[in-house]
């Protein structure tokens, strides 16, 4: 053993990186309080002068006159991430069965950096390539054989481009719940003269059901706070949209693009807290929901 | 060839397709971007701050933002790493009869992973004002800590729960102190896991802008102090790109070509560190 002058004694070392721990533990576990009591404190104001369904379903936005109606933001969000889902959904589907039931190791081999540098790309990137790619089409293809002129900024290019954020993520669970469901299970009802599609569909997707909801709700709350790349193309027009050509402007654009004046209008900073409260809100749901569907599928097993 | 069959060959072909789109999307966005951006990377985009101001200004490039990046990421991922790690070990060697407590941990770390950073970025603001600070590279800093430590957590902690309980008990029974289990013995056995961990999370840190958007700013120096404001990369593709000059917007891309180009070589040295270390496990 190499001799060391100033040794500080074992336990001595031991007990300092435990406290160490302790104490970074609590910090972390502190986050999400102060995070809930910040959120809280900060909308406070605004929802004491107004009922919160009040601001959650009208549509009158007029922060001057302190009015702030959420209903159109809330209404935008809705509509990309379910577009969004309705998108990713079948492709994740087949893609992740495609990988674990079919594909031989080398697909698999270039698949799994696909799908990392995919997750890894930052949502500005994504924005970037909506502007460079999806508006024009939009508004030189898809908008003419609809009959209709669009700029192309808006809820149908918001959702295409949170729907390619969304597959790497949901991929990846999806990937991961099929790799678990016991090869038992499909050997058997291949024994049994099944084609593997057929057991694919009346064995291995009827097993991970459960699973494959939750994945969904996951990419649900992941697509519904997703900011930079949707602010980018979606056109941010504080209305009502009444169709997928119109722009829209989803809950995580409006803090994005206002945090700027919210200090020298009264209220304002109060109702964009709100609205990074009601995201909290509705993220934190279908996240929990979805995790604990998984927890208990898994347990029921 | 019967209805089975056909049934099969149409949903392999469909399989197929989807996941030829998937490796295709890739293909096109860094094709659009690099096309976009790369006739406009020069040496000044990487050597020089803007001049005559970013929205407005023709000349210079984005050294600003770049370093600005920088200071931000590594700053959080330091700070992320000194709170993150300690947190893994403790769950899974202090815990490890605590089973419940561990999973309770786990599940709310999930949690915050799946907290959108805009919300983060609100917290974060909320945090600065409390503190009377404005917006700065130290409240850029621990805005994004705070956005990354779960996912950190997390991630060491998959690559923690993956080495065997037989090391833990030999290791113990060898009159091993608990800390030095942890930082001997798992620390060094998981050492590519957790080093993959710290690309990840440093990939997360340079890459969003929600989170600095609130609470760096903007500007066109580079920092001096943790004080001052800070540009970021991501943000100054974002402003730039808003700007009505076409100069400045081919900046823009160029500087995605500069973002892209970082997160592909931390993916690239994520893998090439993983593959060299993994050498070096002690196998069972």
């Amino acid at each position: 053993m190499r001799f060391r002058l100033f040794d500080i004694s074992r336990k001595l070392r031991n007990s300092i990186h435990t406290s160490w721990m302790i104490a970074s533990l609590s910090i972390v576990l502190l986050i999400p309080l102060v995070l809930t009591a910040g959120l809280v404190i900060k909308s406070l104001p605004l929802l004491e002068q107004q009922p919160l369904l009040t601001l959650l379903f009208s549509s009158n936005w007029k922060p001057l006159s302190g009015e702030f109606g959420f209903y159109p933001f809330i209404v935008s969000s809705v509509w990309v991430t379910i577009l969004a889902l309705l998108f990713s959904i079948p492709i994740c589907l087949l893609t992740s069965i495609h990988l674990t039931q079919y594909a031989k190791k080398w697909v698999l081999k270039i698949m799994q950096p696909v799908i990392d540098i995919l997750a890894g790309i930052p949502s500005v990137i994504y924005g970037v390539w909506g502007i460079l790619v999806i508006i024009p089409f939009i508004s030189d293809h898809v908008a003419p054989f609809l009959g209709k002129s669009s700029s192309g900024y808006s809820i149908l290019a918001g959702s295409i481009v949170l729907s390619i954020m969304v597959i790497p993520f949901v991929l990846n669970i999806l990937i991961e719940l099929f790799n678990n469901i016991p090869v038992e299970l499909s050997e058997a009802s291949l024994s049994l003269g099944a084609t593997r599609w057929q057991t694919i569909k009346f064995v291995v997707l009827k097993k991970g059901l459960p699973g494959i909801i939750s994945s969904f709700g996951l990419g649900m709350s992941r697509a519904f706070g997703e900011t930079i790349a949707v602010l980018m193309v979606v056109g941010n027009v504080a209305k009502v949209p009444t169709g997928i050509l119109q722009p829209g402007y989803p809950l995580p654009a409006l803090i994005a693009n206002n945090y700027g004046e919210m200090m020298s209008i009264p209220q304002y900073d109060a109702a964009l807290m709100l609205s990074a409260f009601i995201l909290f809100v509705v993220v934190l749901f279908f996240n929990a929901g979805s995790r604990l569907l998984i927890i208990r599928s898994g347990k029921h097993n | 060839m019967n209805r089975r069959q056909a049934e099969e060959y149409f949903f392999r072909g469909l399989m197929f397709i989807s996941s030829t789109f998937i490796i295709m999307v890739l293909c096109h966005i860094i094709y659009s971007i690099l096309s976009a951006g790369l006739p406009h990377l020069n040496w000044d985009m990487i050597s020089k701050v803007p001049e005559g101001g970013y929205y407005f200004g023709k000349g210079g490039g984005i050294l600003n933002a770049i370093i600005g990046s920088l200071y931000v990421a590594v700053g959080a991922t330091s700070l992320a790493l000194a709170i993150g790690l300690p947190v893994a070990l403790f769950m899974n060697i202090h815990l490890t009869k605590w089973k419940k407590i561990v999973n309770g941990i786990r599940f709310l770390m999930d949690l915050l992973c799946g907290i959108p950073s805009i919300v983060y970025g609100a917290f974060g603001f909320t945090l600065m004002i409390f503190f009377g600070l404005r917006t700065s590279l130290l409240a850029g800093i621990i805005t994004v800590t705070v956005f990354i430590v779960p996912i950190m957590i997390r991630a060491i902690d998959e690559v923690l729960m993956t080495i065997p309980r037989g090391l833990f008990e030999s290791a113990l029974s060898l009159g091993s102190t608990k800390s030095e289990i942890s930082y001997r013995v798992f620390f060094k056995q998981s050492i590519a896991g957790i080093i993959t961990a710290i690309l990840l999370s440093f990939g997360r840190a340079i890459g969003d802008a929600a989170s600095v958007l609130l609470t760096t700013g903007y500007t066109d120096y580079i920092p001096t102090s943790l004080n001052q404001p800070t540009a970021t990369l991501p943000l100054a593709i974002f402003f730039q790109l808003s700007s009505p000059i076409l100069e400045v917007r081919q900046r823009a891309y160029a500087s995605a070509v500069i973002l892209i180009a970082i997160i592909l070589f931390i993916s690239l040295l994520a893998r090439i560190l993983t593959y060299s270390y993994k050498k070096n496990k002690i196998n069972y």
